[in-house]
């Protein structure tokens, strides 16, 4: 970590010191002091910054796995020595996570199938073909966008119930093979973007626009059906408050709702506690660096559009 | 073969269409089903009194007239307002400085983007988790680094002064990253000639940054400012994960209220009109800014 530290200033002060040599215009003394300033002002802003979102994670880390008798000491042990992975076992013990974890990659696996099928297959729609009332129905279903998702819960938490879906995962999944607004604007987007020649050739060859659909755009789409998959997969697991309404039993529950009662289970034991975070943020983490790219430009592409 | 198909359907108009609505029935089912259905039924319930036990009862306003003389209705609203004042603000400064920063000709700029993200992917659960411990007022990192730089430190959760500035502390550290993502790409979508026709003028950094980067970078400001409006209304996970609303319903917010009415006392009428006061608020705001930007948004670009 130390090493971590060390770098990003040692590359400020060549930085500055290459954009001093460079400002090779004589009597130009304050404009350099001003710009090394700058430059280390810069690293130093974004260092602390850096620092204050990397060490709570570490601290998460490193507290899950500690002894019990490393969490309650003055000053803090950043190192637990040795580290206690037997905790994570523990916590497998207290309640089903692994369980848990099978349960919330199973939700999260479906929703996302059904979002990326049902909003390309409407996008497509409404970016590539003509039909009475398209814009009509595209407003509408933007203006869901301003729903809050409070405002169905109750009716939807009855639905449900008469359904007997509750305690099942079907509430959190089923919905998701029915678009979301969300989902059908950042594939929209990217299909118009899609030129219109592939259409008319396809057209030519005999092709019908499902089939178009399926065997060009759907191919094509791969980066927005990426970003898009992200999303969902990730809102999913993150998702709290359906699973706290929905699911009624312990074995069906999601690795999110179950780190809340962790809190109760184990009496205050703060390194079982951090350990379960641990396990909650993990596959999303490991996720986000094989698909960073894909994040940032979703987030940046919807960003701007909207 | 394919001839006597395009027969059967008629003209080429007429079969995309039924092509097109074979392609949206899921959305229009969906529609109807998850969110339009219940959004009408929300509405009624609203007006009845209903345990889900049995038959909802229809009793007209007297939900919202119970809400207005509700003190821990108002205290919801009183809450959930210093969360969005809080949060909102703080959040998109704090950003879009970093984001300026960040935009620089940084090195290791994917190194920085990437760990001011981590909290971001994070859940607020697992954060709400993370933070309690960071909180805990004896041993917490916080209240030891406070302790370092020569404060006393405070009693974060169990404070009704200060559960929820530390809930807001909180929620704009895990939602920076999103937005600075955001700001970077409108930075990058500013053409670089403006600002080195501005230099040939002689403009001043600070000039370039009041009349180049502000202006320009205002569609995108109003982006991340609604969404994160809507967003900060609907605060939920971090009340109930590290204060159940407390000490003394100090965090209760909008929702949290909403949660416990419905799905802990059954009141389903009251939550209901309770839905729709936020419903209302959250599209009266929106609607708000969609008037306010003709005033301060520029779409130049």
């Amino acid at each position: 970590m130390s090493a971590g530290e060390a770098n990003p200033i040692r590359d400020a002060q060549t930085t500055a010191i290459a954009g001093a040599v460079t400002a090779t215009q004589p009597g130009l003394m304050t404009y350099r002091i001003l710009h090394i300033g700058g430059r280390v002002l810069l690293y130093a802003l974004l260092i602390i910054v850096g620092m204050t979102m990397l060490l709570p994670l570490l601290w998460m880390i490193s507290t899950s796995l500690k002894h019990p008798g490393e969490i309650f000491i003055l000053p803090p042990k950043w190192l637990p020595n040795p580290p206690q992975w037997g905790n994570y076992v523990q916590l497998f013990d207290v309640l089903p996570f692994g369980l848990f974890v099978f349960n919330s990659i199973k939700i999260a696996v479906l929703a996302t199938v059904g979002a990326l099928l049902s909003c390309s297959m409407a996008a497509f729609a409404f970016a590539r073909m003509r039909f009475p009332g398209r814009n009509f129905i595209f407003a509408v279903a933007l203006s869901t966008l301003m729903i809050p998702f409070h405002v169905t819960l109750i009716p939807l938490f009855a639905l449900y119930r008469d359904l007997g879906w509750l305690g099942t995962h079907l509430p959190l999944t089923v919905p998701f093979f029915f678009g979301a607004a969300f989902g059908i604007f950042l594939m929209r987007q990217f299909y118009l973007t899609i030129p219109q020649e592939l259409v008319e050739a396809a057209r030519i060859d005999g092709c019908n626009f499902i089939q178009i659909y399926y065997r060009i755009f759907l191919p094509l789409s791969k980066p927005a059906l990426a970003t898009l998959g992200i999303f969902t997969f990730l809102g999913s697991w993150n998702n709290l408050m359906g699973p706290l309404i929905f699911l009624t039993k312990v074995e069906s529950m999601t690795v999110t709702l179950g780190l809340t009662l962790l809190t109760g289970q184990t009496g205050g034991r703060w390194e079982l506690i951090q350990a379960g975070a641990v396990i909650s943020i993990l596959p999303i983490i490991v996720m986000f660096f094989l698909g960073q790219e894909h994040f940032i430009q979703g987030i940046a592409r919807t960003g701007l559009k909207g | 073969m394919r001839g006597r198909f395009r027969e059967f359907w008629g003209s080429n108009r007429k079969r995309e269409a039924i092509e097109a609505y074979i392609l949206i029935l899921p959305m229009i089912v969906g529609l109807i089903v998850f969110t339009a259905g219940p959004v009408l039924a929300s509405l009624y319930f609203s007006f009845t009194r209903w345990n889900l036990l049995s038959r909802p009862k229809w009793q007209g306003f007297d939900n919202y007239i119970e809400l207005s003389h509700d003190p821990l209705f108002w205290i919801t609203i009183k809450n959930t307002a210093f969360y969005v004042l809080g949060t909102v603000p703080t959040g998109t400064v704090l950003a879009l400085l970093l984001a300026i920063a960040l935009n620089q000709k940084i090195r290791m700029l994917a190194v920085f983007r990437t760990i001011y993200f981590l909290p971001v992917v994070s859940s607020v659960v697992a954060i709400s988790v993370l933070w309690l411990w960071l909180y805990q007022a004896d041993f917490g990192l916080v209240n030891q680094f406070l302790r370092f730089l020569g404060f006393r430190g405070v009693r974060w959760l169990s404070s009704t002064t200060w559960a929820m500035p530390a809930i807001i502390i909180m929620s704009i550290w895990h939602g920076l990253g999103y937005n600075i993502v955001i700001f970077i790409a409108g930075l990058q979508g500013i053409p670089q000639d403006y600002y080195e026709a501005a230099t040939v003028d002689g403009a001043t950094a600070w000039h370039k940054f009041f009349n180049i980067t502000i202006p320009l970078l205002s569609p995108v400001t109003f982006f991340v400012i609604t969404l994160s409006i809507i967003n900060s209304f609907q605060v939920f996970a971090q009340a109930y994960v590290m204060t159940q609303g407390g000490p003394v319903n100090a965090t209760k917010t909008i929702v949290y209220y909403l949660y416990q009415q419905g799905f802990m006392h059954f009141h389903m009428g009251y939550a209901s009109a309770l839905a729709y006061v936020l419903f209302i608020i959250i599209v009266a705001l929106t609607l708000f800014q969609f008037w306010f930007q003709q005033r301060w948004v520029h779409y130049e670009i």
